[in-house]
């Protein structure tokens, strides 16, 4: 395995295996801070219970995260020396705050966790909100760092050296709002119904459990919202690409010719060698509109570009595809069940509706990596957007590919060990009380 | 190189922010080691008590660590660079220890102890997983230091792997600075653990042990300092032939005896004091000893740093960040360490 390709897929896995658990980091503290409210404002103690059941299960997930966000920071180094000589004073601002906001999270988590009969029912649950809004923060900042890469501003590239840095306009980068947006969206989407989703299932055999009845109702409360919100940002960042880097929107949607009134193709295959991308659903005029919000604009092809300067086309299409396609599907359960919720429906009689939540339940995190996945590999052969290549930025030091199998080993067994350990707690459920028909 | 810019507060603060990884950080590795060591009839007893100190606290006390690497990255990117390129190994080493460290350690509190679904032998697993862990990561967190100290980390572009990426930090040296860290880090644990312990018994178990991590320091501190006049002469050259060594030893010197004798006549909140200052001298020794440089032999900090702008901005985060972060942390502490 050539170092360059082992040094990108240690990359990439490290990012995948953390932004699960970073997602989780970000928004299981608001259904546990929920869940802990209602019982603190109804006296019932099914929610009480909840909250202990989701911090237990948020305090493994966040371990895992902050571990394996300590890798990354370092394998910013590790893997991407010269990247970081450059850019590091550049977007080093975000991580700083980052950091502060990592430690607040930290602190107050602990202080959550630890601190149930040692703290006062109020300070305890302000602790709860605490950890909810700085790792919302944590995730912000982190967000914005990458966004740079994308579109950096606030640098000036002189002869192969960054010159006239400017911190805060690298922070204010033109892709930090249409990134933040949807990330946050997608970890309170993702999260909220992957828990929808686990509790589903047991009330399809128990519909009148009252402890998943009450956890499904909290869950979807976070994740329904952002679900239907998620397409709207997802046409914010869109819009983005289409301005800033055409060429990863050519990839995306498997756009070989410049045209004006260009369609919209959902699915296929693209073929770099015919330039050309076959068997996919072609809608009329609806990239021009999407792009550029006019039918007849022109939306730049692939074919505009040096060859050299292309994404692996292929990819970054297909990642597109899936992410958009089960994201559509999370936005329309998400919109039947706030429609169910608004009209004051008992939820667990709809069968149908807890089938799609247990079959919506992994596919936001699926949506959440193919969406990086567009992210970073449409950026490439780039790692600071048309000022230096991913290729310049690999360390010096070879045999990669030893690293990168270890780092893969050891996410791998954590991933079971993690994946058993909640299966434990969720298959082990409360026999609560059956609720009486409403 | 005279008088003092953005660029040395900057580091300044680096190592504050490093002295209290290690103060707090290093203490819960410790403990790690003692879970590991744990014997006797109240065995359990010691490992619960390690539990109970480190739990609510570990990952606040890990994130010192990663503002250290932060500050690292943004204000002295080039230094960043060269340690991360000729330390690659270690480094990747050392986090392979803190996943294992970090995540064994939760899985094991919340699913362990013969609780409700407590699973023992699993629990013990987990446990065990963490206690290596915990003794192996200072090591390597060692190791990348006396590359440091001893200056064999020049500038990339020398030729073949042995020399540019095993020979900086596998060296005697290395592995005396990397015995040191863990000596330190036991020490540190077990003197803190003395006053979280409320039974007497148990606090006279980990008394016994604070007095022999303390001859292990001893032991580790003189042969690393022999090692250094040997094989790392700047940082021997730094450690004795500075005006302001001798007063640093007196000092350093004056903090473990003062810690023994606290240990010994059982004044156990003094020990606590001493032990911490006689640690943050020896950091402190070190940063000194190479001071100005960051990357000894060549790269001073001044020239390693990032342009004015940045680390301006970033004195600004650090002052604000504080203001958010010490009365977050001192909440926390007041709420689990009352003593």
């Amino acid at each position: 395995m050539p170092d360059l390709l082992a040094a990108r897929s240690q990359m990439a896995m490290s990012l995948g295996f953390h932004i699960i658990f970073a997602m989780v980091g970000i928004a299981m503290p608001v259904l546990m801070v929920v869940a802990e409210r209602r019982w603190q404002r109804t006296g019932d103690r099914i929610y009480l219970d909840l909250a202990h059941r989701w911090a237990k299960g948020t305090a493994i997930l966040f371990a895992v995260g902050a571990v394996s966000g300590t890798v990354l920071s370092f394998e910013l180094g590790l893997l991407w020396p010269t990247f970081m000589e450059h850019a590091g004073p550049v977007i080093g601002m975000p991580f700083s705050l980052e950091g502060f906001a990592f430690f607040t999270e930290a602190v107050f988590l602990g202080v959550y966790l630890y601190g149930w009969d040692r703290i006062s029912r109020r300070a305890h649950l302000a602790a709860g909100w605490a950890v909810a809004v700085s790792g919302m923060l944590s995730g912000v900042f982190v967000v914005i760092a990458s966004a740079w890469m994308n579109a950096p501003t606030g640098i000036r590239w002189v002869d192969g050296r960054a010159a006239d840095i400017d911190p805060i306009a690298a922070m204010l980068n033109p892709a930090a709002l249409p990134q933040v947006l949807h990330m946050t969206l997608a970890a309170y989407a993702s999260t909220g119904l992957v828990v929808a989703g686990i509790h589903a299932w047991p009330l399809l055999r128990h519909p009148r459990n009252a402890f998943h009845r009450r956890a499904l109702s909290v869950a979807l409360l976070i994740g329904a919202p952002a679900a239907l919100l998620q397409p709207l940002s997802g046409d914010l960042s869109a819009k983005f690409v289409a301005h800033w880097q055409p060429v990863k929107l050519a990839a995306m949607e498997g756009h070989f010719k410049t045209e004006r009134g260009a369609p919209l193709r959902i699915g296929g295959w693209p073929d770099e060698t015919a330039g050309e991308t076959r068997y996919a659903i072609e809608i009329p005029y609806a990239l021009s509109v999407l792009a550029f919000a006019d039918p007849r604009a022109e939306v730049k092809g692939l074919e505009a570009f040096p060859r050299e300067h292309w994404p692996p086309v292929a990819i970054v299409h297909v990642a597109f595809q899936v992410m958009v396609g089960l994201g559509s599907y999370l936005a329309l359960v998400g919109a039947a069940a706030l429609w169910l919720m608004w009209r004051r429906h008992d939820l667990s009689r709809h069968r149908w509706l807890l089938r799609a939540l247990v079959l919506a339940a992994p596919m936001g995190f699926i949506c959440t990596e193919a969406g990086w996945t567009v992210t970073e590999v449409g950026r490439q052969p780039w790692i600071i957007h048309g000022l230096m290549r991913t290729a310049d930025a690999v360390t010096p030091m070879p045999g990669l590919v030893v690293p990168f199998l270890v780092f893969t080993a050891l996410y791998c067994a954590l991933g079971v060990a993690v994946a058993w350990l909640l299966y434990q707690q969720v298959l082990r459920s409360p026999q609560a009380a059956e609720e009486d028909p409403a | 190189m005279t008088g003092i810019g953005p660029a040395e507060l900057v580091a300044g603060i680096a190592l504050v922010a490093l002295t209290a990884y290690v103060l707090l950080g290093g203490a819960d590795f410790g403990g790690g080691v003692w879970d590991l060591l744990a014997s006797g009839p109240r065995k359990r007893e010691q490992r619960a008590l390690i539990a109970e100190a480190i739990g609510p606290i570990w990952e606040a006390n890990h994130v010192w660590l990663i503002l250290v690497i932060v500050v690292l990255f943004t204000c002295f990117p080039v230094a960043f660079a060269r340690l991360t390129i000729g330390l690659h190994i270690p480094l990747s080493l050392m986090l392979i220890g803190i996943v294992l460290r970090g995540s064994a350690f939760t899985f094991r509190s919340h699913y362990g102890h013969g609780g409700e679904h407590g699973d023992s032998s699993m629990s013990a697993h987990w446990g065990r997983i963490f206690a290596i862990a915990s003794v192996g990561t200072p090591v390597t967190l060692g190791l990348c230091v006396s590359a440091l100290a001893a200056g064999t980390l020049g500038p990339p572009g020398r030729a073949g792997f042995h020399a540019s990426y095993v020979a900086p930090w596998l060296t005697p040296f290395g592995v005396g600075v990397g015995l040191l860290t863990l000596a330190l880090f036991a020490f540190l644990a077990a003197v803190y653990l003395t006053v979280e312990a409320r039974e007497p018994a148990l606090r006279e178990d980990f008394r016994r042990r604070a007095l022999g991590a303390a001859a292990a320091v001893f032991v580790a501190a003189f042969g690393t300092l022999g090692l250094a006049l040997l094989g790392a002469p700047l940082m021997g050259r730094g450690l004795t032939g500075a005006p302001w060594a001798p007063a640093l030893h007196l000092a350093t010197g004056a903090a473990a005896v003062a810690a023994i004798w606290a240990l010994w006549s059982r004044r156990f909140r003094l020990a606590r004091l001493a032990a911490a200052a006689q640690v943050s001298l020896i950091l402190w020794g070190w940063a000194l000893a190479q001071y100005p440089y960051l990357i000894p032999p060549d790269l001073a900090i001044r020239a390693a740093a990032a342009p004015r702008i940045t680390l301006v901005l970033s004195l600004w985060v650090l002052g604000l960040g504080a203001l958010v972060l010490f009365p977050s942390l001192i909440y926390l502490f007041r709420v689990f360490k009352p003593r």
